[in-house]
C-alpha cells in the first residue's frame, strides 16, 4: 500500500482517501441543500424525467404479471360465479316452472269459477287424482266420491265443454270415463241446424266420431255439436266437439265424421262434476211389438 | 470454458465499459422492482453489489466517482433525499477499493466474509440518513444486508461467467 501510494509510476488520480473525502463531503452537502432547502427540486425532475421509461419499463413485468394474475383469479372467479348462477338457475327454473304451474292453475280455476254462473246446475269441483294407465281407456280418477255426493252417470266438464261422465263411485274417489274413450256415446244437436245424432269416442285421445250419418248430411266442417240432454244423462246446449274432417264416400252408407272435443279432455287439471240435473220422467217401458199391435187391436175396446 | 483459470488471473478478465454499465444499469432496474411484503424487507441492494464487484475486480475503472454518481441515480429513483444513497454508496466504493487487494487473495466465501462488513455500512449510513432526517429507524432493514452478502457467490460467479471471453476453438 505504502509503496503505491508514494511512487505512483501510473498516473492514477487522487487517492482513494481524498477521492471519498470529495464525495462524502458533496453527498452530505447535497443532503443539507436537499432536507433543508427547496432548490434541488428541479434538478430532480429532470433527472426522474430521464428515468421515467426505465422505471415504466422495469415495472412493465410486475404489472404484466399482476394483470395475469388478475385474469386467472377473474377466469376462477368467473367460473365460480358461472357454477354458482347455473345452480342458483336450475333452482329459479323449477320455481318459475311452479309459478307458471300455479298460473294456469289459476286461470283454470277462476274459469272454472265462472262457470256455474253460465251453466245453472250444482256443480263441484273435483281434481284429477290419476290417470288411466291402459292406453285403450281413457278414464281418469278425481278426488271426489261418494263422501262428497258423487254419483254415477254425473256429467263431468271442465270451463269449456263436456268432458266425460263418472262411471264408478268409490268413497273418496269416482271414476270418469271420458267422451273420448272407445265406443262411449254423447247424444249431440249440431248447434247450425238441430241435427241430432251421437258422437262416440274413437279410443284416441282427441277424436271423436259421429257415426250413422247419411252421406247427405247436412254437416260442415267448422260445425259445433253441443248436448242434445234428449237422454237426461246430459244437460242440454254444452259443447262437446268440433267438426274437423268429414268423408263423404258413396260407397259407404254413412259419412265418416271426425270431430275433435271442445273440452280439453287430456289436459286439465281440475273439472267439474255437474249435480243435480233435473230428474227426466221414467222412459215408458217400450211396448213388445205385438203387444203394440195387440193395443191397436185393442185401442177400440177403449173408452 | 477454461473454468480452471487460476485464481488471480479470473481478475485479470477484460471487462469492456458497457459491459460495466450494463450490469450497472440491470442492478439500478432489479433495485426498482415494485417490491413488496418480505420481498422488501429483504430486498437486497443490487446496485451495492455490483459497485462492490467492480470495486473489487476493476478498482480502476470503476470507484468512488462513478458508485456516487449511480448513487444519485438511485436516490432520484427512490425519491430519497439527494445524496443518501450516494453517500453509502461513496463509503462502499471506497471500502471496496481499499479492500481489492485482499478481496482477491481469498475464495468466494471468504471474500463474503470481506464483503458484508461493507455492505452494512453502507446500510448503516443509509439507515443513519434516515434517522437522522425522519427519526425512523428500522432495524428490519438490515435484513437486506445478510441477504446482499448471501447474494455476492452466485453473482460473483455469474459475472466472471459472462465476462469469460468465448472458448477459443485454435486453443489447445
Amino acid at each position: 500500500m505504502d509503496s503505491t501510494s508514494s511512487f505512483q509510476f501510473f498516473k492514477r488520480g487522487p487517492s482513494a482517501v481524498v477521492r471519498l473525502v470529495f464525495f462524502v463531503v458533496l453527498s452530505l452537502s447535497l443532503l443539507f441543500i436537499d432536507a433543508h432547502f427547496k432548490y434541488l427540486e428541479a434538478a430532480r425532475t429532470v433527472v426522474s424525467v430521464v428515468l421515467y421509461p426505465f422505471q415504466r419499463l422495469i415495472t412493465l413485468p410486475g404489472m404484466a404479471w399482476e394483470n395475469i394474475g388478475t385474469y386467472i383469479n377473474t377466469q376462477g372467479y368467473l367460473v365460480k360465479e358461472n357454477t354458482r348462477l347455473n345452480e342458483q338457475h336450475r333452482v329459479d327454473q323449477v320455481r318459475l316452472n311452479l309459478l307458471s304451474v300455479l298460473q294456469v292453475e289459476n286461470v283454470e280455476l277462476r274459469n272454472l269459477l265462472q262457470v256455474p254462473q253460465r251453466v245453472n246446475y250444482p256443480m263441484q269441483t273435483a281434481e284429477i287424482m290419476y290417470v288411466e294407465h291402459d292406453v285403450f281407456k281413457r278414464k281418469l280418477f278425481v278426488n271426489k266420491g261418494g263422501q262428497a255426493n258423487v254419483s254415477r252417470g254425473q256429467v263431468v266438464m271442465d270451463d269449456i265443454g263436456i268432458v266425460g261422465q263418472v262411471t264408478r263411485v268409490y268413497p273418496w274417489l269416482s271414476e270418469v270415463t271420458l267422451i273420448t274413450d272407445k265406443d262411449h256415446a254423447v247424444p249431440v244437436q249440431v248447434l247450425r241446424n238441430g241435427i241430432r245424432s251421437v258422437v262416440f269416442g274413437s279410443g284416441e285421445a282427441n277424436q271423436l266420431t259421429l257415426r250413422y250419418m247419411p252421406v247427405s248430411a247436412d254437416i260442415q266442417i267448422g260445425d259445433e255439436l253441443v248436448t242434445s240432454g234428449i237422454d237426461g244423462t246430459y244437460p242440454p246446449g254444452l259443447p262437446v266437439a268440433k267438426v274437423v274432417k268429414i268423408d263423404r264416400d258413396p260407397a259407404y252408407p254413412f259419412a265418416r265424421i271426425v270431430c275433435m272435443p271442445i273440452a280439453g279432455v287430456d289436459h286439465n287439471h281440475y273439472l267439474l262434476i255437474v249435480s243435480g240435473l233435473p230428474e227426466l220422467p221414467p222412459l215408458p217401458d217400450p211396448e213388445p211389438v205385438d203387444a203394440g199391435k195387440t193395443k191397436i187391436i185393442k185401442k177400440p175396446q177403449t173408452p | 470454458m477454461n473454468s480452471n483459470l487460476p485464481k488471480d488471473q479470473e481478475f485479470l478478465l477484460p471487462a469492456q465499459g458497457w459491459f460495466i454499465a450494463l450490469t450497472l444499469f440491470v442492478a439500478i432496474l432489479l433495485n426498482w422492482l415494485p417490491w413488496s411484503g418480505w420481498g422488501l424487507i429483504l430486498k437486497p441492494d443490487f446496485v451495492a453489489l455490483i459497485l462492490l464487484y467492480w470495486c473489487t475486480h476493476k478498482p480502476y475503472r470503476v470507484g468512488i466517482g462513478i458508485a456516487w454518481f449511480v448513487g444519485i441515480i438511485a436516490d432520484v429513483a427512490d425519491a430519497t433525499l439527494f445524496g443518501q444513497h450516494a453517500l453509502a454508496y461513496t463509503v462502499l466504493a471506497f471500502g471496496g477499493t481499499v479492500l481489492h487487494r485482499r478481496v482477491q487473495m481469498f475464495d468466494l466465501r471468504q471474500q463474503t466474509m470481506q464483503v458484508f462488513p461493507l455492505l452494512l455500512i453502507s446500510y448503516f449510513i443509509y439507515a443513519a440518513i434516515h434517522w437522522q432526517m425522519r427519526d425512523i429507524w428500522v432495524w428490519s432493514y438490515f435484513l437486506g444486508s445478510f441477504v446482499s452478502a448471501a447474494l455476492w457467490i452466485p453473482l460473483t460467479i455469474l459475472l466472471q461467467t459472462l465476462r469469460r471471453p468465448r472458448s477459443d476453438p485454435n486453443e489447445l
